[in-house]
């Protein structure tokens, strides 16, 4: 049996096995291969830095557990960044699913901060069903389509929400999102409608089609997947699980194009030989 | 190593673990999380509704309506409504919402079309204004520009790979002709662009999906088992 034969009757599992091993390897002795901070992510930081000190920001955390390993490394980075500014954030979540995980990543980083309190520094807003009508009624005031906070507290009662109207009171959008709705509704209903300054964090999968937003200035910054997470805990100088994961990922990358060029190979001589 | 003493950390780990040996094939373990996963996520998603959605924005609004208050405290009156605060108007939404049910009862089931109706309108009109000025309008201004910037040509390079790759792409869509001579040549250069542009996603699917692994084994080690991140 030639070297085609064995390749085209592989069981896959062995692939999987691979896989598995080739990514498991760097997370216990990483290669610490380099990473470097590319223009879309360099305008996020930018972006966020540009934010005058004591600003009050909109951070809309639109996802749910199952794009955790994307997702939380850019929240985690993302509201530490705003913190670290004096900034003051109201967080919003549009995915059920993720009210309460958005809350314990919020939670545990602001425990970095002793100063800081929550409902004079942040609010957590929680989740809100109705996905582009919700960001319709915030435009009308905050606390028209969120009347009571995550925990249950009376919006108004927040002493950091008496300053807080409508999407006039927010310099910048921060959007970290893994889906519908997203970074995608938000441009439409609120950064072209309101004309709210925008950066994005967004999953991998979605990133392309959010490309065309950073060239025509729509979004300030953006973060693809989590290439885009690790550029930016680079840039903020911090090594958070997406650095750590890096070295995995490219290795798991080299492996599915060996096994392109493989596949591709196999399938010629194959269909050389029917012939 | 620490192993962990968290009761839920190894509930998480054991239900990764079942959800991994599908890998290897069909079976019980995997079978079982599958579908605790589903039931959970159906249980958590409806609670999370009912406390955030029907309690926080109906339920409390019309008991204190009923009191004759609401949230702008210098008005009084049950059906004393401005903006953000509907006070007992709220009965219309609410009536709506009801009218969904409909549909489990076939006798009047065509009422739920009422509140749908009202749904598919409200939703059409935010996502075609939406649309048109996030995407239409804002899309076709950023594709207008300069093809030549004296002393940056790279810029200069990119806009036209820009300006060539997205007429090409858009004649490559264009079916009221043949795709022969000059529309041919300019829709196989599209065809390119397009592959490019499959390839680039295709590379980005690729990395959500190892991000995912690189997630769970990240938990398995570091959350789990104990093992120090490097």
């Amino acid at each position: 049996m030639g070297f085609v034969d064995w390749v085209s009757r592989l069981d896959r599992r062995w692939i999987f096995l691979t896989m598995g091993l080739l990514v498991l390897g760097p997370l216990l002795h990483p290669l610490a291969l380099p990473i470097h901070v590319t223009p879309p992510v360099r305008g996020f930081v930018t972006a966020v830095d540009a934010v005058p000190k004591g600003s009050t920001v909109l951070m809309s955390c639109d996802y749910d557990p199952a794009s955790i390993p994307e997702m939380v490394p850019m929240t985690r980075t993302a509201f530490r960044h705003l913190m670290s500014r004096d900034c003051h954030v109201v967080v919003t979540c549009l995915w059920a699913g993720g009210a309460g995980l958005v809350d314990s990543i919020i939670t545990e980083v602001a425990r970095e901060f002793p100063g800081k309190t929550y409902g004079v520094d942040w609010v957590n807003l929680g989740y809100k069903a109705g996905n582009e009508a919700v960001m319709v009624v915030l435009g009308q005031g905050i606390s028209n389509a969120f009347p009571r906070d995550y925990w249950g507290h009376d919006v108004k009662s927040l002493p950091m929400m008496s300053s807080v109207r409508d999407y006039s009171s927010f310099p910048l959008l921060v959007n970290i999102s893994a889906g519908y709705p997203g970074t995608k509704e938000w441009v439409q209903q609120v950064q072209g409608r309101f004309h709210l300054k925008m950066v994005a964090g967004v999953t991998a999968v979605s990133a392309p089609e959010y490309y065309p937003y950073l060239q025509s200035g729509q979004l300030q910054g953006l973060l693809g997947g989590m290439a885009g997470a690790a550029e930016y805990e680079v840039a903020r100088g911090e090594k958070g699980s997406a650095t750590r994961g890096m070295d995995g990922q490219s290795l798991g990358h080299l492996f599915v194009a060996l096994c392109i060029i493989m596949g591709n190979v196999v399938a010629r001589v194959q269909k050389k030989k029917e012939r | 190593m620490h192993l962990s003493h968290d009761l839920g950390v190894w509930v998480a780990a054991a239900l990764t673990l079942f959800i991994f040996s599908f890998l290897y094939k069909d079976n019980p373990l995997y079978k079982f999380a599958e579908h605790l996963f589903v039931g959970v996520s159906a249980g958590y998603l409806m609670i999370q509704s009912y406390w955030t959605v029907i309690d926080s924005n109906l339920v409390r609004p019309l008991g204190q309506a009923a009191r004759g208050t609401g949230s702008h405290a210098e008005l009084h009156g049950a059906f004393a409504a401005q903006q953000g605060d509907y006070r007992a108007w709220l009965i219309i939404p609410a009536i709506f919402g009801v009218l969904l049910f409909t549909r489990l009862i076939p006798r009047i089931s065509w009422m739920s079309r009422i509140a749908l109706a009202l749904i598919i309108g409200v939703y059409a009109g935010i996502k075609t204004t939406g649309f048109a000025q996030g995407d239409f309008v804002a899309q076709v201004q950023g594709s207008l520009q300069p093809l030549w910037k004296a002393g940056d040509l790279l810029y200069s390079v990119n806009a036209i790979l820009f300006t060539v790759g997205l007429i090409t792409s858009l004649l490559f869509f264009f079916f009221s002709r043949e795709h022969k001579g000059a529309l041919g040549v300019a829709s196989r250069v599209g065809v390119w662009f397009l592959m490019v542009g499959f390839g680039a996603g295709y590379g980005y699917t690729v990395m959500s999906r190892i991000s995912l692994l690189i997630g769970r084994f990240q938990f398995l080690l570091e959350t789990w088992l104990g093992f120090a991140a490097r």
